[in-house]
């Protein structure tokens, strides 16, 4: 990767000019360009990386350089402390309803890893003494039924499908009562994958929440993504008022900047990171690594934060 | 429908985006300046042609200014589009199948739209008259097997399978010699999804590539390994065709999810850095919605206005 060393080109940016006391316009620009370069590697959505390289600017011209500082790593600390604050920091959890069942309900594009993450929450809150009921919401994709009822087998925890045939709307109707009657105080409604301009198919998802109201609507987000993930993010939030995202496949190398782009566009928290393919592979999102994680730069922040 | 008319319907939304967006940094001024490249730079950025590529075609463009003393911003914007042809060409199409058995392995990250283009591949090829068989080489994730069956079932197209977490090897040894006693015309391998950098899942596909070189030599089949790219991904798909295709020798890449708004500029970048022939485009969820990638074309799609 041609910028996983970011902080060694600012470092070199910054050498020649050490020991002044304050950072000028002129040092600063040359050091966002840099931070730029990052985000958009990264890809952190063009306009998102845009106004952050613009606010970092005015937060950082003039200012004193702290003494155990080089300037370049000044210019680091700030754009770390926007970082954190547009990527949240407290951990947010699902609302748990006080009325059981508590309804989760998935969304995403096709092949963000919907059906898996449903899986996952199904086991995590298992684990937290909650009684889960997996329900086969998507009724297009080939043996995608199938393929969470693998999942329900691998949990021991109940699938609730009425086929193909029916109606996802109906689908989700239908989880309640068996909730009820099953005992299962948590349900978890899988999705079809859709694309967020397929008119059709964000109706639908729109009528099942209508439908059952769910306590909880997670976008599910590919960490791969590129810059379209503002337009992902914006439309299903425009549509469904989702309460989080679950950002998945970060156990690659994408640097993913989608997650940066989709809290500045929605102010939604990323709940959880999945991690792999495996039922256990999912965490809590840690916005402060993410940062890092955006920049490419683990090691030097920990420098920064012992300073 | 015909071709350019469908490839130019399924790219509409591609091309509603990129078109506006170029003809708006060409047209509509007077000079050509710092302003105009900025923006070219943000169209190329959210189109994810990827910031080397895209750095890449501004410095050329740059140098064509000078070289062939270009004033009007109009006739920049014919020199970009031919440096946009020029990355996109010599590549072919669709496959040529032109040995006894022909044999397609297909590889990709998790969920980037391998066995639904392998149904497509399948379809067309049926509708040939070709004798197609599919082998289930996912049998890992649930309901892989399942899927790919459902899919064989609809095309009227054999697949060979075994138990869901045999060894995907043995899978594909057993597909290459059933196609051989069955003279089937193209054999296409199914295999799980993998991240780039899962280095043990890597070793198995290299595994997998083996035995079936190790057969198709015996019979003088030819095979290919065709890497389906997300279109909704960004930089990350530069690594993921690297390392596949030191894994494995990738011949072709097949881009799918185009029908979203993602603007699949990727296509530039891998063409461009690693030389890999784009050969298929998806543009839906059905059999039917598979193109083959012509550079001309696909260009002239992207920048014709006939809204
Ligand atoms: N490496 C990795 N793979 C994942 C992760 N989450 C899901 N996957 C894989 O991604 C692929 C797609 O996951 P699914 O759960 O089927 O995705 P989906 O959103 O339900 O897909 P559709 O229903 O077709 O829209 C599968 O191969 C999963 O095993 C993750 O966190 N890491
Ligand atoms: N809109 C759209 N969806 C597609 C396209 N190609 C595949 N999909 C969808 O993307 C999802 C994933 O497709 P799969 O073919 O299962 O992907 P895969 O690479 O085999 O996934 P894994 O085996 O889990 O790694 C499914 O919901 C497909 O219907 C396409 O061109 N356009
Ligand atoms: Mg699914
Ligand atoms: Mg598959």
């Amino acid at each position: 990767m041609i910028f996983s060393n970011l902080a060694e080109k600012l470092q070199d940016t910054f050498d020649k000019l050490r020991g002044k006391g304050k950072l000028n316009e002129k040092d600063v620009k040359a050091a966002l360009k840099e931070v730029k370069m990052a985000l958009l590697e990264a890809d952190v959505n063009y306009k998102v990386v845009k106004k952050f390289i613009n606010k970092i600017e005015e937060r950082a011209v003039g200012k004193e350089v702290m003494e155990s500082l080089t300037p370049g790593q000044h210019v680091i600390k700030i754009v770390n402390e926007e970082m954190q604050e547009l990527m949240g920091g407290s951990k947010e959890e699902i609302a748990i309803s006080s009325e059981p069942p508590t309804i989760i309900m998935m969304a995403g594009l096709q092949g963000s890893g919907k059906t898996t993450s449903a899986g996952k929450l199904a086991r995590k809150f298992a684990k937290d003494g909650k009684k889960p009921l997996l329900v086969a919401g998507d009724v297009y994709r080939p043996a995608a039924i199938r393929q969470l009822q693998v999942l329900g087998e691998r949990l021991e925890i109940p699938v609730f499908s009425m086929g193909d045939d029916s109606d996802p709307v109906d689908i989700a109707r239908g989880s309640i009562n068996y909730a009820a009657s099953h005992n299962c105080d948590l349900i978890i409604l899988d999705t079809a994958g859709r694309l967020h301009i397929d008119q059709e198919m964000m109706a639908e998802l729109e009528e099942v929440k209508a439908a059952v109201e769910p306590d909880e609507i997670l976008l599910v987000v590919d960490a791969m993504t590129g810059q379209d993930a503002v337009n992902v993010a914006k439309n299903f939030d425009q549509r469904l008022d989702i309460n989080g995202v679950i950002l998945t496949k970060m156990d690659g190398d994408a640097r993913g900047g989608a997650a940066l782009s989709i809290k500045a566009i929605t102010g939604k928290p990323i709940k959880f990171a999945g991690t792999g393919e495996k039922l256990a592979d999912l965490e809590e999102f840690h916005p402060d690594r993410m940062a890092s994680r955006i920049l490419g730069m683990g090691d030097v922040l920990s420098l920064i934060e012992k300073a | 429908m015909g071709f350019l008319q469908r490839l130019k319907e399924g790219l509409r939304k591609t091309k509603q985006g990129f078109v506006d967006k170029v003809s708006n940094v060409f047209s509509g001024r007077t000079n050509i300046d710092d302003d105009l490249f900025e923006e070219l730079e943000e169209v190329l950025i959210q189109a994810d042609v990827g910031v080397k590529t895209t750095f890449a075609l501004i410095e050329k463009l740059q140098e064509d200014v000078e070289t062939e003393n270009i004033t009007e911003p109009e006739e920049l914007m014919n020199y970009f589009q031919k440096e946009l042809q020029t990355m996109l060409q010599n590549q072919e199409g669709g496959f040529k199948l032109d040995k006894k058995l022909n044999i397609i392995m297909v590889v990709g990250v998790n969920g980037a739209g391998k066995t639904t283009t392998i149904a497509k591949i399948a379809g067309r090829y049926k509708n040939q008259g070709k004798k197609v068989m599919l082998a289930a080489g996912d049998t890992f994730r649930a309901g892989a097997i399942e899927q790919l069956q459902i899919w064989g079932d609809r095309l009227g197209v054999n697949v060979i399978a075994q138990q869901e977490g045999s060894d995907a090897a043995a899978v594909a040894y057993d597909a290459v010699q059933s196609a051989r006693a069955r003279d089937v015309d193209l054999l296409i391998i199914d295999t799980a999804g993998r991240l780039h950098t899962q280095t043990n899942l890597m070793e198995e596909l290299k595994k997998v590539k083996r035995v079936i070189d190790r057969e198709a030599a015996e019979i003088a089949a030819g095979v290919e390994v065709l890497l389906v790219l997300d279109a909704t991904t960004g930089q990350n798909a530069i690594a993921q065709a690297k390392l596949f295709n030191q894994a494995v020798n990738v011949d072709g890449v097949a881009l799918t999810k185009l029908d979203g708004t993602a603007k699949g500029g990727i296509v530039i970048a891998v063409k461009n850095e690693l030389g890999l022939p784009i050969k298929l485009i998806g543009v839906g969820e059905a059999a039917e919605d598979l193109q083959n990638f012509d550079p001309e074309e696909f260009i002239e799609a992207l920048f014709s206005s006939d809204q």
